[in-house]
């Protein structure tokens, strides 16, 4: 029997403003508990909510960047639920008129395309963060969190494979990182992802779907839509029949549990929300977002292969995280060579964020400096070696560049007769110093001659020009 | 409307709430009289009314995204029936 997984996803992404959906507060991350906190977001009696109009243009810009209709006139709804970490006792959201719908992301997974149909995007506000403290049995509540804006990108039930699931959400990342709207933080809660999954015959019906919520990276979600999917698999293989719930994923101990029943009934008495007035997007509102649509990942890796000579596989590897594309834009500019550019940030700078320790997005690498060694290398004034050695002298120790090579002697000898000397001196030097290895050079073993090389270059510092070197070093072994 | 002993159960339950057989009795008579009193507006003829989300005809009100205001923690913690220097506290929720 052929079984088949059919999953749809709910993303929460927590929006980059600086002040919370209804009120001025701060959203930044961290802070002091409760220190983030205003009459407003507390739910205190008589006070009233105002929109960020930030709110509104991010989301829509995400919905432009992923094919929405755009709801001209939308609104807010209450959806009214009694637990401690929303002090309201209810949530402002949208259901009935979200403000995009309709959209789409097309992927790539499993070797084929795929087109992910998104049913909706909406706005709502992010509760607050509550600490279950065994000892004394009570709960302690930070209201920080409530009120920071949220938008929730639904999905249809379009996806197949965890593999699927997982490109989806790297291209909807990186949609967000480039549009600048969510910091995409996953282990900071700033971008969480529910997974809707149900495993039917294929060309059957749908089968019941359960909801699996704390994950909290992309591989939980990769392990969990595996364990869930053998779960539901088993269950209606040996004839029973899956219960309907929401199901809390345990990362550490690889397996889901269905979480207590009475949460699994939500009666949630959604209704207008009587305290803010609806939201209109005329055209010319609309016009003006359009245009501040940013150049997007996919957008770029075609540029860069088109208009800069950038080879594909290194365009995917800039454009995976838009820090690292902005760092070879702006080396690019500087240096005036984008392929030596694409070269330094796919080679050294990636092996260094790898050696270092280092994420993509905490990259701020000193770029005048960097686009200067670019230029060098480029017009040939230092050799590869002096080049790798002060990129790394720049990167890792913030390093003068023009200081470091001076201090090193490591710009290449200019090709005038005082480098000519130099340069015949050391291959004397080398050939006389190396007697076997010039013999067998001679008698036809190549590799002789690469060892000769590396000697001349040591002999020369990291001042030599290799190219001088080697037509040198041919020419007294072709005497 | 009825309000019969298991919705009135129901509610219970949505609202978090304990209430004696005395006060079920009691709510039960004062709900289904609230909601009466509500069918009423349906004996009203709403053909032509445009349907509308918000009794105000304005749209829009926004304010710019700029951060501030926030209280000092004391004053937000001083109504908290409990509390400690930092945190609001309440009874054991379930997980
Ligand atoms: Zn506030």
């Amino acid at each position: 029997m052929n079984w088949e997984t059919v999953i749809g996803l709910e993303v929460h992404a927590e929006l980059s403003t600086s002040s919370k959906i209804f009120c001025g507060c701060s959203t930044a991350f961290g802070g002091e508990p409760n220190t983030r906190v205003c009459p407003v977001c507390a739910g205190f009696p008589g006070t009233l909510p105002k929109l960020n109009r930030a709110v509104v243009e991010y989301a829509v810009l995400v919905g432009l960047a992923l094919n929405c209709e755009i709801t001209r006139q939308c609104k807010f709804d209450r959806k009214n639920y009694f637990y401690p970490d929303l002090p309201k006792a209810y949530q402002v959201s949208q259901l009935y008129a979200p403000i995009c719908r309709n959209g789409r992301l097309d992927v790539r997974a499993d070797g084929e395309e795929k087109s992910i149909g998104i049913r909706e995007i909406h706005m709502e506000e992010d509760a607050g963060k509550l600490i279950h403290d065994a000892r004394s049995g009570k709960t302690f509540m930070d209201f920080n969190r409530c009120g920071v804006p949220l938008i929730e990108i639904v999905t249809h039930p379009d996806l197949r494979t965890a593999a699927q699931v997982i490109a989806y959400l790297e291209k909807l990342r990186e949609t967000l990182l480039y549009l600048g709207v969510c910091d995409c933080k996953m282990q900071e809660g700033s971008l969480r992802a529910d997974v809707n999954l149900s495993v039917r015959q294929a060309g059957s019906p749908p089968g019941t779907r359960t909801e699996m919520k704390n994950l909290n990276s992309f591989r939980a979600i990769a392990r969990a839509i595996d364990y869930e999917t053998k779960r539901q698999t088993e269950i209606l293989r040996e004839g029973g029949s899956v219960l309907q719930e929401t199901r809390r994923w345990d990362d550490e101990k690889g397996f889901s549990y269905g979480m207590r029943s009475k949460e699994n009934a939500p009666d949630y008495r959604y209704f207008p929300e009587p305290d803010l007035l609806p939201v209109e997007i005329d055209d010319a509102w609309l016009n003006a977002l359009e245009k501040r649509l940013p150049e997007l990942a996919h957008q770029k890796r075609e540029r860069y292969v088109k208009d800069c000579g950038v080879s594909e596989k290194e365009a995917v590897i800039i454009t995976a995280h838009k820090n690292v594309s902005d760092l070879f834009e702006t080396l690019s500019e500087l240096s005036g060579s984008p392929v030596e550019s694409a070269h330094l940030v796919t080679g050294e700078i990636m092996r260094l964020l790898n050696q270092n320790n280092i994420l993509p997005e905490e990259l701020s690498p000193d770029a005048r400096g960097l686009a200067f060694l670019v230029r060098l290398v480029s017009e040939g004034k230092i050799n590869r070696n002096a080049y790798k050695e002060t990129v790394e002298a720049v990167f890792v120790r913030g390093a003068d560049p023009e200081k470091y090579i001076a201090e090193n002697n490591l710009m290449m000898l200019a090709d005038d007769e005082e480098a000519a000397v130099a340069v015949a001196a050391a291959v004397a030097a080398v050939l006389a110093e190396n007697p076997g290895a010039k013999a067998d050079y001679r008698a036809g073993k190549e590799k002789a001659f690469g060892f000769l090389m590396g000697q001349v270059m040591k002999k020369l510092g990291g001042s030599g020009n290799p190219d001088t070197a080697r037509k040198s070093l041919k020419a007294a072994l072709g005497e | 409307m009825i309000i019969d002993g298991k919705l009135l159960e129901y509610l219970e339950n949505l609202s978090c709430l304990t209430l004696s057989d005395g006060e079920k009795e009691r709510l039960s008579a004062d709900l289904g009289e609230i909601l009466s009193f509500m069918e009423r507006l349906g004996e009203l003829d709403a053909a032509g009314v445009p349907e509308r989300s918000h009794p105000f005809d304005d749209v829009n009100a926004f304010r710019e995204d700029e951060a501030g205001g926030s209280f000092d923690r004391s004053l937000i913690l001083r109504n908290a029936p409990e509390k400690n220097g930092e945190a609001f506290i309440a009874p054991k929720t379930v997980e």
